[in-house]
């Protein structure tokens, strides 16, 4: 296959590319869309496979990696739960960053390449910045792995003066670059590479670290981001279009995702990445000065079961206690039921419900609940003032009225799900431990309020039980 | 030639409806029929003989003569043994017939060799029949008529009033079955101030109650009793027992009960019992429009109104008749919409068209054959159970959160600024090889942008897992370095090898899990 037929395989596959990511505009066309990669992909591999640039004695070798890589992905994807979809992102985040570390250094110790002037200088930043990026992205991801998986607590690490740390990270990672670039050989090279890799490796489990699960959000897309980027970087190293364009789509995708998960919590990019906000959950709200005052009602599910049974119109908001707990399969239970009787349930998702980008749609969809029911919080929140009962699963900052009505609260100002204005909310909860973000609920505490104490499995089982009754 | 059309005086005592009216009698003879009327059928109705004349029928002195010369007759009740007598062969009868009630009249009729069409044998979920549906029009009449029966044998207003002679508060009426007398009954109890309450046991009426200004009961227990044709079905017992545990309470606090529940081809079902009639308070008032049907209270006596327990139990069959000129007037009509469907041609002669649904259903004797019951019309109106609302499907709108505000022109400026010095400086620098590529990055930056702007919400998860396995693509570059033809020659092959290998291995895990994933989970994604 010449070099030119090549290049035109890779032109459409990147028309491939950008309909795939298209195709996810509709749930309708997505599966197209997810099709559309796999073509694109495979020409991309094909056409590189027997282009100029692989000879035959590599197809042995490729194959056999290909075939192990390909066999454990496969498996993974089969047995993973959909809840732990966010780790298993996680994971793969990592893998391609650490792909990008391997090729940048096996480009930098290629001999055959042979540049002069400004022309090394540009392939050598390229490869110093492919790694870096590719270090990052490879260790933020092992810890955001660790932290979505419960392997590491999700309680934000703070290092004394931990900016600082950064700051000095970075100029000797800008020094040895200086280094680096001025080095006569390969082998003199080497050390700077090297010690920049591993303050890269520490700057990405420093950062990760200091982010509080509430947040997490923002880092997986943020790392679905940086995977883009280091796909780019490797992309302008070996001087191959493909790689610059689709890591460009992705980069720009994983972007925007964390653009919209930072602003739908009202915080900017550069706070949530700075991290220290979000405790590990579990501590019962300190009781302060602005304890919201009055009375926590609770209910039992029977009642829970009365309410809903006299309702007309009831919204459901779940949150990661909801996937916790792999409650999805009974509400769903509870909708079908509820549903069949007439009563309009519907579901409102806040964009940072759960531990990443549409978390929450993806376990109910695989609880079979119809996406048509299923709507954003942007859509739904107008009707909550018409809606009979509000039922709260295991969430609690996203349907926070402080964040409307207290411009103290350290959440004011984030868009919230308003589920105190329906006739009566329920509250579903372990315990009264307030939310990541450690801010009291004055929801709780509302006349209208009810509080369903328990793990959300086994009392939205009992609510299913009293409503078959 | 044309057929001539018979109206005999009703001769069933305490009856003042009659079958056709003057209004109705031109239309008939516009249709090319003839008009015979029996001498003072319409008397109890309000309408004279003279009347009928100026209209053109003719008034014939007796009965006996009327059946002779009648090609067809229209009559309200069930003809009594004597005028079976006088159905002469090939005649034609329209009426109420309930053959499933009066097995002995449809023999008799079938012996006499004539064409019966029962009124009340209509498919009424033919949309196309309502205009002929004569129950429907004597049902809406007697639920009028029930209230106005209630008000009559009640001792205080229906509306709450506060006067100065004290506060009057409004009467309860509960209203059982909500069919079409019971949703007449509603509205008119509703306009009179009362306070409504009704049960059906078919859910679907809650809107249509709701609509009438009454609020509708639930029984507590999950059961459908749509019966199909519009009736109810017995229910089961369970649900049963619950009804009364209803209807007792409701006993307790109604002042006013108008039951209508009828279901077809069997006595009333039994609602309320004598303990019930005991709770109620004295004074209160129970209008059973199933009194024909043996009743819907077991206190009732057909046909009479009469004091139990200090409850005054109307049982009136005849309601629909204590109405007689406004249900003469709505009958006739629909007798004469059912004569346009018979006459398509307008000539004076009838076509029993038995494979007009309608009419094979109104079709109980044919020529002396009898052809009740008819066989179920071709077209359910309306697929039974499955009547759940539709959910509209939204308007169709743009997702994703782009298209916010606009920046501000300060910050537009700062922007392109900055982004046409960056640009600068690469342009000035850098070589022409890389600038090629820098043109595709940016390129690509923007498309995906575009294209990630327009991702709905819920597919966050599946477009990363997406994105991720598209990331993949960077095993092109360990793919390159396995063994290119520059191999040889001082460069550390194996060394690379293994890296490109491992590198490989990586991203298949990537991109093979990804691309499965993203599948798993968009499969799941239905309506």
């Amino acid at each position: 296959m010449s070099s030119s037929l090549v290049t035109a395989a890779y032109v459409g596959a990147i028309i491939l590319f950008i309909l795939s990511l298209g195709g996810l505009s509709n749930p309708e066309t997505s599966r197209r869309g997810n099709l559309y990669g796999i073509i694109g992909m495979t020409i991309a591999v094909l056409a590189t496979v027997f282009g100029p640039r692989v000879t035959a004695a590599g197809i042995p070798w490729l194959v056999g990696a290909m075939v192990v890589g390909g066999s454990i992905g496969l498996y993974a994807a089969r047995t993973v739960q959909m809840t732990q979809m966010p780790e298993l992102v996680a994971i793969m985040h990592s893998l391609v960053g650490l792909a990008a570390c391997l090729v940048g250094f096996a480009s930098y110790i290629d001999t055959s390449i042979t540049l002069t002037g400004a022309e090394k200088t540009i392939h050598e930043v390229e490869i110093y910045v492919g790694i870096l990026i590719g270090a990052v992205t490879f260790s933020g991801s092992v810890i955001a792995f660790g932290k979505l998986s419960g392997k590491i607590g999700g309680k934000p690490l703070l290092l004394p003066a931990r900016h600082w740390i950064n700051l000095v990270g970075l100029v000797v990672v800008i020094w040895y670059g200086r280094e680096f670039i001025l080095a006569k050989d390969i082998a003199s090279g080497m050390t700077p590479l090297i010690v920049m890799t591993v303050i890269s490796l520490l700057f990405g489990i420093h950062m990760v670290m200091a982010i509080g699960g509430a947040d997490m959000p923002v880092v997986v897309s943020m790392l679905n981001s940086y995977s883009g980027w280091a796909a780019a970087a490797t992309g302008f190293m070996l001087s191959n279009d493909l790689l610059i364009v689709t890591g460009a789509l992705v980069g720009s995708s994983g972007a925007i995702l964390s653009y919209i998960m930072c602003r739908a919590m009202n915080r900017n990019f550069i706070s949530v990445i700075a991290g220290g906000f979000g405790t590990g959950g579990g501590a019962p709200a300190a009781k302060g000065a602005g304890e919201p005052a009055g009375e926590v009602v609770s209910i039992s599910a029977a009642e829970t079961a009365d309410l809903l049974r006299e309702a007309k119109s009831v919204i459901i908001v779940p949150g990661y206690g909801m996937a916790v707990a792999q409650a999805q399969h009974t509400v769903f239970e509870i909708t079908k039921h509820l549903r069949e009787k007439g009563v309009n349930v519907r579901f409102g998702i806040h964009p940072v419900a759960g531990r990443m980008p549409g978390h929450m749609n993806v376990l109910l969809a695989e609880a079979k609940v119809p996406y048509d029911i299923v709507l954003e919080m942007d859509e739904i929140n107008a009707d909550f003032p018409d809606t009979d009962v509000s039922m709260v699963i295991g969430a609690n900052d996203i349907v926070n009225p402080a964040a409307q009505d207290d411009p103290a609260s350290p959440i004011a100002g984030m868009p919230v799900l308003e589920v105190w204005k329906a006739k009566t909310s329920i509250v579903m909860k372990r315990s009264m431990a307030s939310g990541y973000a450690g801010v009291d609920n004055p929801l709780f505490y509302k006349d209208n309020n009810r509080m369903l104490f328990g793990d959300a499995k086994k009392m939205l089982d009992e609510v299913l039980g009293a409503l078959k009754a | 030639m044309s057929l001539q059309i018979g109206v005999p005086r009703e001769t069933f005592p305490g009856e003042k409806r009659v079958a056709t009216v003057p209004e109705v009698v031109e239309k008939l003879k516009k249709l090319g029929f003839g008009v015979l009327v029996e001498s003072g059928a319409g008397e109890a109705a309000n309408c004279g003989d003279d009347a009928y004349r100026a209209a053109g029928a003719e008034v014939v002195p007796d009965a006996a003569t009327l059946w002779s010369r009648a090609d067809i007759v229209f009559k309200v009740r069930a003809p009594s043994a004597d005028e079976v007598a006088r159905v002469r062969e090939g005649q034609t009868l329209v009426s109420f017939i309930w053959p499933a009630q009066n097995p002995e009249l449809m023999q008799q009729l079938a012996a006499r060799k004539a064409t019966v069409l029962a009124i009340d044998c209509l498919p009424r979920q033919l949309s196309r029949a309502q205009k002929m549906d004569a129950l429907t029009s004597m049902a809406g009449i007697s639920g009028y008529r029930a209230v106005i029966e209630a008000a009559n044998a009640f001792g205080r207003f229906f509306s709450g009033q506060i006067t100065a002679a004290g506060k009057v508060p409004p009467a309860k009426v509960f209203i059982a079955g909500a069919g079409v007398a019971g949703l007449a009954a509603i509205g008119t109890a509703a306009n009179l101030g009362a306070i409504v309450r009704a049960n059906d046991t078919r859910a679907e009426v809650a809107d249509q109650v709701k609509s009438l200004g009454g609020e509708f009961v639930k029984v507590d227990y999950e059961e459908e009793g749509s019966g199909g044709g519009g009736y109810a079905k017995v229910m089961s017992e369970g649900f049963q027992k619950a009804q009364r545990e209803m209807y007792a309470q409701q006993a307790k606090d109604a002042d006013i009960i108008i039951t209508t529940a009828l279901i077809p081809g069997k006595p009333a079902p039994k609602l309320i019992t004598a303990e019930m009639v005991q709770s109620m308070k004295p004074g209160s008032v129970i209008v059973d429009m199933a009194g024909e049907q043996g009743g819907n209270c077991e206190l009732t006596v057909p046909g009479e109104a009469v004091v139990r327990h200090g409850v005054t139990i109307v049982g009136y069959t005849d309601l629909a008749s204590r109405l007689a000129k406004q249900s003469s007037t709505l009958y006739a009509t629909n007798l004469f919409r059912l004569t346009e469907e018979l006459c398509k041609t307008k000539d004076g002669v009838i076509d029993v068209n038995m494979e007009d649904d309608a009419i094979r259903g109104l079709t109980v004797i044919k020529d002396g054959a009898v052809t009740w019951p008819a066989p179920p019309p071709k077209l359910p109106a309306a697929p039974p159970p499955a009547a759940k609302p539709a959910v509209p499907p939204p308007a169709p709108k743009g997702h994703g959160h782009g298209a916010g505000e606009p920046m501000s022109a300060g910050a537009l400026a700062t922007v392109f600024g900055i982004g046409a010095l960056a640009f600068w400086f690469v342009g000035a620098h850098a070589p022409a090889a890389f600038l090629g590529h820098f043109t595709v990055f940016v390129l690509a930056c923007f498309v995906g942008y575009m294209v990630i702007w327009n991702v709905t919400p819920s597919l966050h998860t599946p477009l990363m897992s997406v994105t991720n396995a598209i990331s993949s693509i960077i095993v092109i570059g360990a793919l390159v370095q396995i063994a290119p033809p520059e191999s040889g020659g001082g460069r550390p092959d194996e060394v690379i090898r293994w890296v490109a290998i491992v590198g490989i291995a990586l991203t298949s895990i990537n991109m093979f899990g990804g691309f499965a994933v993203t599948r798993r989970m968009l499969a799941m994604f239905r309506k």
